[in-house]
């Protein structure tokens, strides 16, 4: 553990006091001796990026979840190891990231469910319509209580979230994500209630990875990071760029700036910045626009260009339009409009499999579930996408696949190597590997480098980056997406942050610090970017 | 034709769709694939008839016959829910099964592989057009009853919400296997009483009897869109299309296969939306892994 | 062997092994109900199966029409889907190959008519399970409904066309075949005398090897599997789920409608109504006791074909009816310990190390 946890002075103020909490799933430990104390009567935010087990964390919590180890109390009692009911009882309300509403039924009968009011055995729906209506005068969280929640928009959605726990007579509220989904009206109505809340004596425990908000609402902050508490701050002595150090603080000494900064500068003759090569550009996009999964403009009219022998880093929050971008790229996401060149070639129209044979590698930003089909072979996956290259009249050419795995597991130091084992049997960081070497390991102009390092171990990192490295070095055209700034910053010759859809701004990787990017990031400062 | 004799014989034609179709729709709602209706309908019609040769009381019958959807709704219960088997393979299994041990007993009881002995049923007098049977009222009620529960009760509130978003149920203190394990135990014994209406209504019980009713029952659930009251009126329909086939039959005009055909064809249509989607419960199926 | 291979093996091979040992305890009830000793009926179960020529012919026959079926749902199920349309696409195959062989001349040696009637077939059962394919694909319609509901479609149909204008008077079934009729086993070996096992069987085992070759050897079959694993990783792979998906369906039905003409050319000689006999449904039990692998197929054919044989052998001291429980207690069985037993496996097995 890198932190450990500011015990507060007084034990008896604290409305959640979790030490020492394990919890994992499969082969992923999702939360390793993590800590959380919260007084009551505070905006407590639960920062980190994703992955880092702040969910995890809200999940045992709220009973959904036993933790492995570790010991849990609320005010005072302990409640280690406790169910749903009981944690709903002991007046603990999760608001999760998913909504877990039912979409076919109203909001009525969505917040009184499992406490229903009766009346001689039936459902006493007009007296559910009456409570609802009257909590949510008393609260000032607007809803229509006989509206389906299939009708509803989100930020109706999590308003009835919210009374739902409230109904249950919740004394400590935990959002996870709140405001992901909100447009900022309806974020200042929210804070709005949190205060309110909050001044009638009641905690919140506020999970998110927007800094501007923490900064903005909460008293105090905890800073997770890999499954494990790192820091413990209050809010009112910290800037966000404190708090961004402490989420994406890492102890991997290559990505420092210094060595970046050698890695990089000679590789283009001091033009760093600049684009290296002057001339036709490997990937063209067009004013390029991209509908997310709620009809939302999740990439909003970009045009950028990436030139042979350029990693072009995209920083920003997640759920920004990164991944829609990515997938929009890959040809794996239907467009609204824009245009996609790859090495003046249009490929806007084409599919997958064409996008492939025009140059394009893609390593995807989850290897799990789409990256790898983890009950095929290592020899298998490393033929994904390319089976038609490896087949002679449809039938799969086995002698070249075996070639194929072994040349690969060799140049990508795989281990086990063992071309015949399922991908799932592999750790995080090998199975990565795979994905890179069947990407990197074959003729292409363009790569989409989304998240390329993600849950892998320390020394893959460092395999990783030097092998894009390399990439470019050849010529490549490298478009990379990652969550961990100081990566971009590290690898980078060009940084675009992107927020809401659009590139904040696109700086040379020599004139962008960490603490540049980050207002940038949580959209504080924006310059229109042609 | 007499308007009479074609509802009396159309009512006794529903009835068993009404039973199964209910059965059908309250498992379904809380996520549970109800394929084996067929086999549950077979199995109360067997047991309705072991308990009222036995005891020569068709009550006893009714009840012996309940007890054996029972059973094999808890089978298809614990098989989908405690150990996560595919819902689909479980529901074609309990057929199968139901099949097998109707025959097999039916040879043990009573050494025939085709039918039981003579058994009281209900009523009977011809002047009463079957109203004098109590299953009939407890047929026309089930979907009434069923409706009222599933949108007038808390815990139908329960089934609703399991069935389409089992987390948001399980995130405010619901017991999903809990709900569904009793949504899929009272399937087994209304679609039993399908079959039991057949058995005393036809006062035996013959090989196989059920003849593919409880999968016309599987088709008014999705042409019926998960209501009760639909489903009902599904059975209904299908009953008076057959009941229409056997009084017009002689006339060549349109092949009794055609008729047969119609429950089936309506329901794919449904499917794939032609009118208006067919949009089953949205965690419907997903119990396993 | 290498570890994989174990695993793999291990993950198939034990729950149909759970499920025999379940079955065997509950036919030991059953027989046991019935006053009789559980050791007898099964040495006569045997005996009467693989312990005389003629019982065995009779597995063979059987086991070949449920060899088409379970390659047919398990080609299905490679690819992520459930047809439990085997029945009625068995039917349409035989029907087709029927009419084929009506309307062939006698004078057609068999080495023409019988591939003719067996595309007939093919064909037949392409276009049954291509409906739910394209019905899936195109609208989003549930392939496990669609099929079911169209096994009473089809069937009606062809029961209405037989009915109307097809059927010998007095029965349900049509004229014999003119031509393309496949020559019994007996022709070759004589001991077979009687039972109705025929060249079929060759079909079938062909059928089994190219399945194989084509889900493990192909391209196709690689992409197939890709889509039946994992479909988003697939699409990622340039893969056309959807095309996948019908392709999958309308081979699946050409296989279970490939199995028609066990009975229509190598038996009877004719469509009688009802011929499928559950076959189609049985299917599913020998594609999910065979996992799904052709080499289990054709395992789980002869076993789910020794049973339904071994009833007639044991009739005269149990009812025969006892081995279709025992069907329905070995499908449960399995399907319910796959999961269980995958899961407490995956438990056992720690991640290999890098």
């Amino acid at each position: 553990m890198t932190g450990s946890p500011v015990t507060t002075g007084n034990r008896d103020n604290l409305a959640i006091s979790m030490e020492g909490i394990d919890k994992t799933f499969g082969s992923v430990r999702a939360n390793r001796g993590a800590s959380l104390q919260v007084r009551k009567g505070e905006i407590h935010a639960l920062v980190g990026e994703n992955g880092a087990g702040k969910s995890t964390l809200m999940k045992i919590l709220g009973g959904l979840e036993p933790a492995d180890a570790g010991k849990m109390e609320v005010n005072g009692t302990d409640v280690t190891g406790w169910n749903t009911r009981q944690a709903i009882q002991a007046g603990i309300g999760v608001v999760h990231q998913h909504f877990m509403l039912v979409p076919t039924l109203t909001v009525a009968e969505n917040i009184v469910l499992g406490m229903e009011p009766r009346s001689g055995g039936r459902f006493d729906y007009d007296k559910a319509v009456e409570d609802v209506t009257r909590l949510s005068t008393d609260t000032g969280l607007a809803v229509s209580a006989d509206r389906k929640i299939a009708d509803l928009s989100v930020g109706e959605a999590q308003r009835v979230e919210i009374l739902k726990t409230l109904y249950r007579g919740a004394r400590i509220l935990v959002l996870d994500e709140p405001t992901a989904v909100l447009s900022p009206p309806e974020v200042k109505e929210l804070w709005t209630v949190l205060r309110k809340m909050r001044d009638n004596g009641d905690t919140i425990v506020l999970i998110t990875h927007r800094l501007d908000e923490v900064i903005e609402i909460s008293d105090t902050i905890t800073v997770m990071r890999q499954g494990q508490t790192v820091d413990r701050i209050t809010t009112a002595d910290t800037t966000p760029s404190e708090i961004a150090k402490a989420m994406v603080g890492r102890e991997v000494a290559l990505s420092s700036r210094e060595e970046a900064g050698i890695l990089t500068t000679p590789a283009h003759g001091g033009s760093n910045g600049a684009a290296p090569a002057q001339g036709p550009a490997a990937l063209t996009v067009t004013d390029l626009t991209v509908l997310g999964s709620r009809k939302t403009r999740e990439v909003d009219g970009l045009s950028f260009s990436v030139q042979p022998g350029e990693i072009l880093g995209i920083a920003g929050v997640e759920g920004n339009g990164q991944t829609e971008l990515i997938e929009a790229l890959a040809g794996l996401r239907p467009i609204l409009s824009g245009n996609i060149k790859i090495d003046g070639n249009d490929v806007t129209f084409d599919d997958v499999r064409e996008r492939r044979d025009a140059g394009l590698s893609h390593i995807p930003e989850d290897r799990h579930r789409r990256g790898l089909i983890l009950d095929y072979s290592i020899s298998d996956n490393l033929v994904l996408g390319l089976q038609s290259d490896f087949s002679k009249n449809g039938i799969l050419d086995a002698d070249r696949i075996g070639q194929n795995a072994r040349t690969q597991i060799k140049a990508f130091d795989i281990r086990p190597p063992s071309a015949e084992l399922p991908a799932r049997s592999l750790s995080g960081g090998n199975q990565q590997k795979v994905v890179i070497a069947r990407e990197m390991g074959r003729e292409f102009t363009v790569l989409l480098a989304s998240q390329p390092t993600r849950g892998v171990d320390v020394g893959a990192i460092e395999f990783i980056h030097s092998r894009l490295r390399e990439a470019r070095a050849a010529g490549k055209a490298i478009l990379l997406v990652s969550a961990e700034l100081n990566e971009v910053l590290a690898l980078s010759d060009r940084v675009a942050v992107m927020y809401r859809g659009k590139f904040a701004t696109v700086v040379p990787a020599s004139e962008a610090s960490e603490e540049s990017l980050g207002e940038y990031m949580i959209g504080t400062r924006k310059e229109s970017v042609a | 034709m007499n308007p009479i004799s074609f509802l009396t014989q159309m009512l006794r034609i529903a009835i068993p769709y009404l039973f199964a179709a209910s059965g059908g729709v309250i498992a379904e709602r809380a996520g549970i694939i109800s394929l084996e209706l067929e086999g549950l309908m077979l199995t109360g019609a067997f047991s309705a008839t072991l308990g009222a040769h036995y005891s020569g009381s068709p009550w006893i019958g009714v009840l012996a016959g309940i007890g054996g959807g029972l059973v094999f709704g808890l089978i298809h219960a614990v098989a989908t829910i405690r150990y996560r088997a595919d819902q689909v393979v479980v529901g074609i299994a309990i057929n199968l099964l139901a099949i097998g041990v109707t025959r097999f007993f039916l040879k043990l009881a009573f050494q025939s592989s085709s039918n039981s002995p003579r058994i009281n049923g209900f009523g009977g007098s011809a002047a009463a057009h079957g109203l004098d049977n109590p299953l009939v009222w407890m047929g026309l009620l089930s979907a009434p009853v069923l409706a009222f529960f599933l949108y007038k009760t808390p815990f139908g509130l329960r089934v609703r919400a399991v069935g389409e978003h089992p987390d948001a149920a399980a995130s405010v203190g619901i017991s999903v296997p809990k709900v569904r394990y009793i949504a899929v135990a009272v399937s087994g014994m209304l679609a039993a009483l399908g079959g039991v209406f057949l058995a005393l209504d036809q006062h035996q019980f013959t090989d196989q009897m059920t003849s593919g009713r409880g999968f016309i029952a599987v088709a008014a659930v999705i042409f019926g869109r998960w209501d009760p009251i639909k489903a009902a009126l599904a059975c209904l329909f299908f009953a008076a299309a057959e009941t229409l086939q056997i009084q017009l039959q002689g006339n060549q005009l349109i092949p009794s296969q055609f008729i047969e055909m119609i429950p089936y064809l309506l329901t794919i249509i449904a499917l794939a939306g032609v009118v208006g989607r067919a949009v089953p419960p949205a965690a419907l199926g997903k119990t396993g892994e | 062997m290498n570890p994989r291979r174990k695993e793999q093996l291990e993950e198939a091979l034990f729950p149909p092994f759970v499920a025999l040992l379940v079955a065997l305890i509950c036919g030991d009830l059953l027989i046991m109900s019935y006053g009789q000793s559980p050791a007898t009926v099964y040495r006569l179960l045997l005996e009467g199966t693989w312990g005389n020529a003629y019982g065995f012919g009779q597995v063979l026959y059987k086991a070949t029409t449920l060899t088409f079926t379970g390659l047919a749902v398990s080609l299905g199920i490679r690819a992520g889907l459930f047809n439990v349309g085997a029945e009625s696409q068995l039917a349409a195959g035989g029907f087709l190959a029927a009419l084929v062989g009506l309307g062939l001349s006698p004078a057609i040696p068999g080495i023409v008519a019988v591939p003719l009637c067996l595309i007939a077939a093919a064909a037949g059962g392409g276009i049954v399970g291509a409906i739910p394919g394209w019905l899936k694909v195109r609208f989003g319609a549930h392939e496990v409904i669609v099929t079911i509901m169209l096994n009473f479609v089809v069937l009606a149909l062809l029961n209405w066309i037989v009915a109307a204008h097809l059927h010998v008077p007095e029965t349900l079934h049509t004229p014999e075949i003119r031509a393309g009729a496949m020559p019994r086993l007996e022709s070759v070996i004589s001991s077979f005398h009687g039972s109705a096992a025929n060249f079929t069987i060759l079909i079938a085992l062909l059928t089994a090897v190219a399945g194989w070759f084509y889900l493990f050897k192909s391209r196709r079959g690689f992409d197939l599997r890709a889509v039946g694993l994992q479909p988003d990783a697939a699409e990622y792979g340039g893969i056309n789920v959807r095309g996948v998906w019908l392709r999958a369906m309308t081979v699946s039905g050409m296989i279970a409608g490939v199995g028609g003409i066990n009975y229509v050319l190598g038996y009877k000689h004719y469509y009688e109504e009802g011929f499928a006999g559950g076959s189609g449904f049985l299917g599913i039990a020998v594609a999910l006791v065979g996992r799904n692998h052709p080499v289990g197929v054709v395992l789980a054919a002869l076993f789910f074909a020794t049973l339904s044989q071994g009833g007639l052998a044991i009739h005269a001291f149990v009812p025969k009816q006892m081995v279709e429980v025992l069907q329905g207690v070995v499908i449960l069985a399995v399907a319910m310990s796959v999961p269980e037993v995958r899961a407490v496996l995956r438990r056992a097995r720690k991640p290999v190390a890098a």
